[in-house]
């Protein structure tokens, strides 16, 4: 069995070409400039191998198959950290737009 | 010119003991210059240390979270939620304080950032104390950057705080105050948003940084102080503590006030000396924000269940009075081109679809006829279609313009124009190139 899993769509990435919509159209369509337009609810699971494939042939990678979200930790209680912190790009003063 | 009367605008009885302004200067002169540290020390006391074992910080996050403090940038999210995110996240967090206000109607954050900037100061490094954060990082407006930074050096000459705080001026533009925008920014240079969750820590690499607001995090630098009660004991049950708001448009004295959620609308007006001329319209929010009849709003109380009627928020506190003689269409058409310009042009349904609702818009302002019904399909195939909010957030000022100027659109249809003034009234400033 599979678990249930949607379509999504990067935004940013997507450059409209529409390969996705041809390809899923009981899925996809596409808006009046060209970007597709994603169905509400999950993917019926006998469209699920086909909807994999059309994500791994997006030009862009733009389109991405999501499993349902795993649970999120728990509030509450806040955990002891292990690892070492994020960097943020290397201190070189104070920065003024356009610089 | 007639001056809008309200009547009396007393205070509430419960209200009766609060005493504001709490963030702002209680003299309106000192807005324009910055407190010292040691002025503000003096006002404040000093700032209580918010570090210590896990369960000292989870019991102020709880504090935080008495206090039903909400975001004030605009989407009030409650503080607490985010705070207790990141001091579970996996990696050591970096608080980023928010003081970018792309949007030109409002001023709140650069009046507050240079008048109080070491109680923006003092949250942001509550908040990076209550997160175990590494550093504290303000991203402020170029009108303000220097002041901030200035109190910045004098706090680091005073060895006054235990994290390092990094002061760095906002990229200009719109969508540079969206929060994955000003990660962005900070960590990379570039000012656009990403469409990731910076706000929460995740799993794995992905970063955890804490974005807010700098109104809320001179809240919290408030409510460490005071305590929840102290922050409860002004607003509404629901929506507690001062808030600030930019009024602007037909009034008066245009400038930042600190209310009470829960005034009515009128007395918001009256605190800015009144309208000038006969108010047909309110933006109450922001840019992203609603379009009321004025008549409708100004009863209301300003809070998010008070106008709740003509489906409004406060939003990051804007509101802007549209004078009954300036045509509401033409108003939104400008503001909607301004916000269309102001896309970061990553996103097609953005970039496309904007455009074309402002086109039809200004077509419409110019009577020159209107596709509505290819505007509302549009409004709905933006939403949710971008990286960020910006799309979104357009689309429910321009959808609150199609219900409240309806009579003026069917007006404009026949070739007419109730206006018998074109001046602009809001702000827009020329988009980042």
């Amino acid at each position: 069995m599979t678990s249930p899993a949607r379509l999504a769509v990067d935004p940013i990435a997507c450059d409209g070409r529409g390969l996705c919509a041809e390809l899923l159209p009981g899925l996809i369509t596409l808006d009046d400039w060209g970007f597709p337009v994603i169905a509400r609810g999950d993917i019926p699971a006998s469209l699920q191998k086909e909807a994999a494939a059309v994500a791994r042939l997006c030009p862009r990678l733009a389109l991405r198959l999501e499993q349902a979200a795993p649970n999120s930790p728990d509030r509450g209680q806040i955990p002891p950290r292990r690892s070492s912190r994020l960097v943020l790009r290397p201190d070189t003063g104070v920065r003024r737009p356009g610089s | 010119m007639t001056r809008y009367e309200t009547g009396l605008c007393l205070p509430a009885p419960h209200r009766a003991g609060t005493a504001l302004p709490r963030l702002l200067p209680g003299a309106p002169a000192d807005v324009t210059s910055p407190a010292s540290l040691r002025a503000h020390l003096r006002r404040h006391g000093p700032r209580p240390s918010c570090g210590g074992d896990r369960a000292h910080r989870q019991r102020l996050i709880d504090e935080v979270e008495r206090s039903h403090l909400t975001g004030r940038g605009g989407a009030a999210f409650p503080a607490a939620v985010k705070l207790r995110a990141l001091a579970a996240a996996p990696r050591i967090p970096v608080v980023i304080a928010n003081g970018v206000e792309g949007e030109p109607a409002s001023a709140k954050d650069k009046v507050l950032l240079m008048s109080a900037p070491h109680l923006v100061l003092d949250g942001a490094v509550c908040a990076a104390e209550l997160t175990g954060a590494g550093e504290a990082v303000i991203v402020a407006h170029e009108a303000a950057w220097e002041t901030v930074r200035i109190a910045a050096a004098e706090r680091r000459a005073a060895d006054y705080d235990p994290v390092p705080v990094r002061v760095l001026a906002a990229a200009a533009g719109f969508t540079a105050g969206e929060a994955s925008a000003v990660v962005h920014w900070a960590g990379r240079g570039a000012p656009v948003p990403t469409g990731r969750p910076p706000r929460l820590g995740g799993p794995g690499r992905r970063p955890a940084a804490l974005v807010s607001n700098v109104e809320t995090l001179a809240h919290l630098a408030l409510i460490m102080r005071h305590g929840a009660s102290w922050f409860r004991a002004a607003g509404t049950p629901a929506e507690p503590g001062s808030m600030l708001v930019t009024i602007l448009g037909e009034v008066r004295y245009p400038g930042v006030y600190e209310i009470e959620p829960g005034t009515p609308v009128s007395c918001l007006l009256e605190l800015a000396g009144g309208t000038t001329a006969e108010p047909g319209a309110l933006l109450i929010g922001g840019y992203f924000g609603t379009w009321a009849a004025a008549a409708d709003a100004l009863p209301l109380p300003f809070s998010a269940a008070g106008l709740s009627p003509v489906g409004a928020v406060p939003g990051a506190g804007v509101l802007a009075v549209l004078p009954a003689r300036a045509c509401g269409l033409a108003e939104t058409a400008r503001l909607t081109r301004y916000l269309a310009d102001s896309s970061a042009g990553q996103c097609g349904p953005c970039i496309f679809g904007l455009g074309a609702i402002a086109r039809e818009l200004e077509q419409a302002a110019a009577l020159g006829g209107c596709d509505l019904p290819a505007v509302r399909r549009w409004l709905r195939d933006v939403t949710g279609r971008g990286a960020c909010r910006h799309p979104d957030g357009t689309a429910l000022m321009v959808a609150s313009a199609l219900r409240v100027f309806r009579a003026e659109i069917t007006l404009h249809e026949r070739g007419r124009c109730s206006a018998i003034s074109s001046a602009a009234v809001l702000p827009v400033r020329e988009p980042a190139p």
